[in-house]
């Protein structure tokens, strides 16, 4: 650790040492450290969330109450003067009985209880960001502390809630690989949400931490000179992004109005509609009993939950690309904003449903490592582009797999989604396989477009799987007595959990091995040179440093890349650190010189 | 009929033949519950022909345990440079490759038929649920073996998600 005061670090920028005081130190005590003043919430010291976080996250609701309460209230106390009690008044049925004072007092003490939870869970709820973790700390009686790896991190998730819009505060979403994984900051105010992204992002990029804290400080003097509050409340309300320099200038896809409507009347779903809109009539009036429209409610009430989810998700959307990954942001009046940096796609489906193909218009979902619980929200993580043409389908696919922009992989691509060509480079299924595959076996196969694996299945319903070779987590061939006797076999690549199923069957099973056997060995070698995980310090590219900057620090700016070796080790020390215990997490420290060795002099 | 599905060049490391007795065993039992399970409406409505789902079952568990020791040969790995393969099925085939660097966890899994024979089963857990990887009757001291060489192997090629 006495190294780094010689190398001109401020404090803040190396929490290591802060690594181990959390769970040693009282509660209270580092809770009094907190500074009152949030200035830069990314430099590793303790920071509570936004004040009005307690009326966001419930103190509506008791409002709300209280509000009813005093109604009353005020009802029985003008009735008692005029002399005319309302029998099913719950205060007169009180004051009858005799209980009016105690159940006063009651509820009293329990808003009084309430709103001095509220305060002090908001008091106890703080949060940091150092160089490797975000962390949370929370609750009263039962506290709960939350610790997700920078270097692990999946998307990054602002959403802005209508109600929370109008006090200018927003969620920040830190999303780690799992179910429900994610590390949840509500509410922050609007610009220090937008300036912790970055700042998370830089610092999980590989980025050091000193840059970190002076782009937020640099963006911080930029964004301060707004007028007065009203005006700020104002124009948060009306911009989506709110910070210029670092939002992508233009989104790659609009979708229209009426495109959009389009696409809900004519999707699947409407399909599934009419199926059971024409089976509730057939029932009726065949036995005559209306009963029946009850009987199909649940499933109405689900189609119209998922048009919903379909329309949310589509209004106002952008899609663009920035330094740090791609940016999807979505929603009318409460907005949601996402961040997937380089390689947290771990599969991509273009597909088309029956009816949207004269307009020709498409999908594309993705898988991701990190899963929502609750359908509404899955639906919305895992459609990237809810409808769209062919332009803005390849507009879309160069962001999320830029290893396919070259011309070659464009004439694949389109290959791909064409009906059907013959010799377009695509391995398909032989004539025997028509059996099984009865329209789409000209379609049906498979080929690999530069560094992912692509599937195309579909006639009817076409679609074209991309795994990206670095996410594969497995492949497997099998087959079944069926396709044995057809001399057939089924190619599966195994990827993260999500809407996208990488199966293709019906192939000729001597082309499946020998596919096979190409993804297996290509799965490994992308995996061996991927460093997404780091996506800054592997392209060994930096931001140009100003002038001012280099003055500043000139020892530490002069080296940039981070060659690979040190990058893995420190990666190893990290993990051992974080893994074992609070008293092995000197070996973080220990790893860090070495890691900042080769830098200073190369 | 054809050959079934395979690797070409490849020198299948089999297992424990020990596992044929767990295997027969476990089905033995299995197909007694199940049958006893399926007898129940014939025996509460007194329909004849309602037993022929238990004899139909039990002729199909029959086929199954003469198979087995078949299947059980049909087991096998192989530790090749860079990945785990694996192959099971006589009638259903699956061939799997599993990168090392990919392996989240390496489980050891000892039922009480496999501690009776000294077996255990080793699985293996990628970020992908449908990897389903699990090696089946290997010695206990080999498993062990096997899965600390899997997880140095692991480590030394460690690549994310």
């Amino acid at each position: 650790m006495s190294k780094f005061p010689e190398n001109g670090l401020p404090e803040n920028g190396l929490p290591e040492n802060e690594l181990n005081d959390d769970e040693s130190v009282a509660p209270a005590a580092s809770i009094a450290s907190v500074p009152t003043e949030a200035q830069r919430l990314s430099d590793g010291e303790w920071h509570r969330l936004h004040p009005a976080t307690p009326l966001l996250r419930g103190g509506i609701a008791l409002l709300a109450i209280i509000g009813v309460i005093v109604v009353n209230a005020r009802d029985f106390f003008i009735e008692t003067l005029f002399n005319s009690r309302n029998e099913f008044d719950p205060f007169t049925q009180l004051a009858e009985s005799g209980f009016l004072i105690p159940a006063v007092l009651i509820v009293l003490a329990v808003l009084i209880l309430s709103v001095l939870g509220f305060y002090f869970s908001w008091r106890m709820h703080t949060f940091r960001i150092t160089d490797e973790l975000v962390e949370v700390r929370s609750g009263i009686l039962f506290r709960t502390n939350r610790r997700g790896r920078l270097d692990r991190i999946q998307g990054i998730n602002i959403s802005r809630p209508l109600f929370a819009r109008l006090f200018g505060a927003a969620k920040l979403e830190v999303n780690v690989a799992g179910q429900d994984a994610n590390v949840e900051l509500s509410y922050l105010g609007s610009r220090g949400a937008d300036n912790l992204r970055r700042a998370i992002l830089q610092l999980a990029s590989g980025t050091r931490a000193v840059e970190a804290t002076e782009a937020a400080e640099a963006t911080e003097a930029a964004t301060s000179r707004d007028g007065g509050l009203i005006e700020q409340r104002v124009n948060e309300f009306l911009a989506p992004e709110f910070d210029p320099d670092a939002a992508p200038p233009e989104s790659v896809v609009r979708i229209r109005i009426p495109r959009l409507i389009g696409s809900l009347v004519l999707s699947d779903a409407t399909l599934i509609a009419l199926a059971v809109a024409i089976g509730i009539i057939v029932m009726i009036s065949v036995t005559g009993e209306y009963f029946w429209l009850f009987a199909f409610l649940p499933g109405v009430l689900g189609l119209f939950g998922y048009f919903f989810a379909r329309l949310t998700r589509s209004l106002r959307y952008s899609i663009a690309s920035t330094e740090d990954g791609i940016r999807v942001g979505y929603g009318l009046l409460s907005t949601t904003n996402e961040t997937l940096p380089p390689g947290r796609i771990h599969a991509v489906e273009v597909s088309q449903p029956l009816l949207w193909r004269p307009a020709g218009w498409w999908e594309i979902k993705i898988n991701t490592a990190s899963q929502a619980s609750s359908s509404g929200q899955a639906i919305a993580k895992t459609t990237l582009l809810p409808v769209g043409d062919i332009d803005d389908v390849h507009r879309v696919l160069q962001l999320i797999l830029p290893s396919l922009s070259d011309d070659e992989s464009r004439v694949l691509l389109e290959a791909g989604l064409a009906a059907c060509a013959n010799d377009d480079g695509y391995v398909t299924s032989p004539k025997r396989a028509a059996a099984l595959r009865w329209f789409s076996w000209r379609r049906n196969g498979f080929v690999m477009i530069s560094d992912a694996v692509a599937l195309r299945k579909g006639s009817i319903w076409r679609s074209l799987v991309l795994v990206p070779q670095a996410r594969v987590q497995s492949v497997s061939m099998a087959e079944g007595p069926l396709l044995r006797r057809m001399r057939l076999a089924e190619l599966q690549v195994h990827t993260v959990a999500g809407p996208i199923s990488a199966t293709i069957g019906a192939v000729d099973r001597t082309d499946v091995i020998a596919f096979f056997t190409e993804v297996s060995r290509a799965a490994v070698q992308s995996a061996s040179v991927d460093t997404s995980h780091r996506w800054r310090s592997g392209s060994a590219q930096r931001t140009p440093i100003t002038a001012s900057e280099a003055a500043e620090e000139v020892p530490l700016k002069v080296a940039i890349a981070e060659t690979e070796a040190a990058d893995t080790a420190l990666d190893t020390a990290l993990d051992k650190a974080l893994d074992a215990d609070v008293a092995e997490s000197s070996s973080v420290a220990s790893a860090r010189p070495a890691t900042d060795n080769p830098e200073a002099t190369s | 009929m054809t050959e079934r599905l395979d690797l070409p060049d490849t020198e299948w490391r089999g297992v424990s033949r020990k596992y044929v007795v767990v295997d027969v065993v476990g089905l033995i039992i299995f197909g007694l519950i199940v049958a006893a399970a399926t007898s129940i409406p014939t025996l509460i409505t007194g329909i004849e022909w309602l037993a022929a789902i238990p004899v139909s079952l039990g002729i199909i568990f029959l086929i199954n345990i003469l198979l087995t020791p078949r299947r059980v040969r049909a087991i096998g790995y192989m530790l090749r440079a860079d990945d785990l393969v694996f192959r099971r099925g006589l009638m259903f085939r699956r061939v799997v490759a599993v990168p090392y660097g990919r392996m989240q966890l390496v489980d050891i899994n000892r039922g009480p038929l496999d501690r009776a024979v000294g077996l255990s089963e080793l699985k293996l857990v990628t970020a992908a649920a449908s990897t389903g990887v699990a090696i089946p009757g290997l010695p206990a001291q080999v498993a062990e073996e096997l899965r600390d060489t899997l997880v140095a192997l692991a480590e030394s090629r460690r690549a994310g998600l």
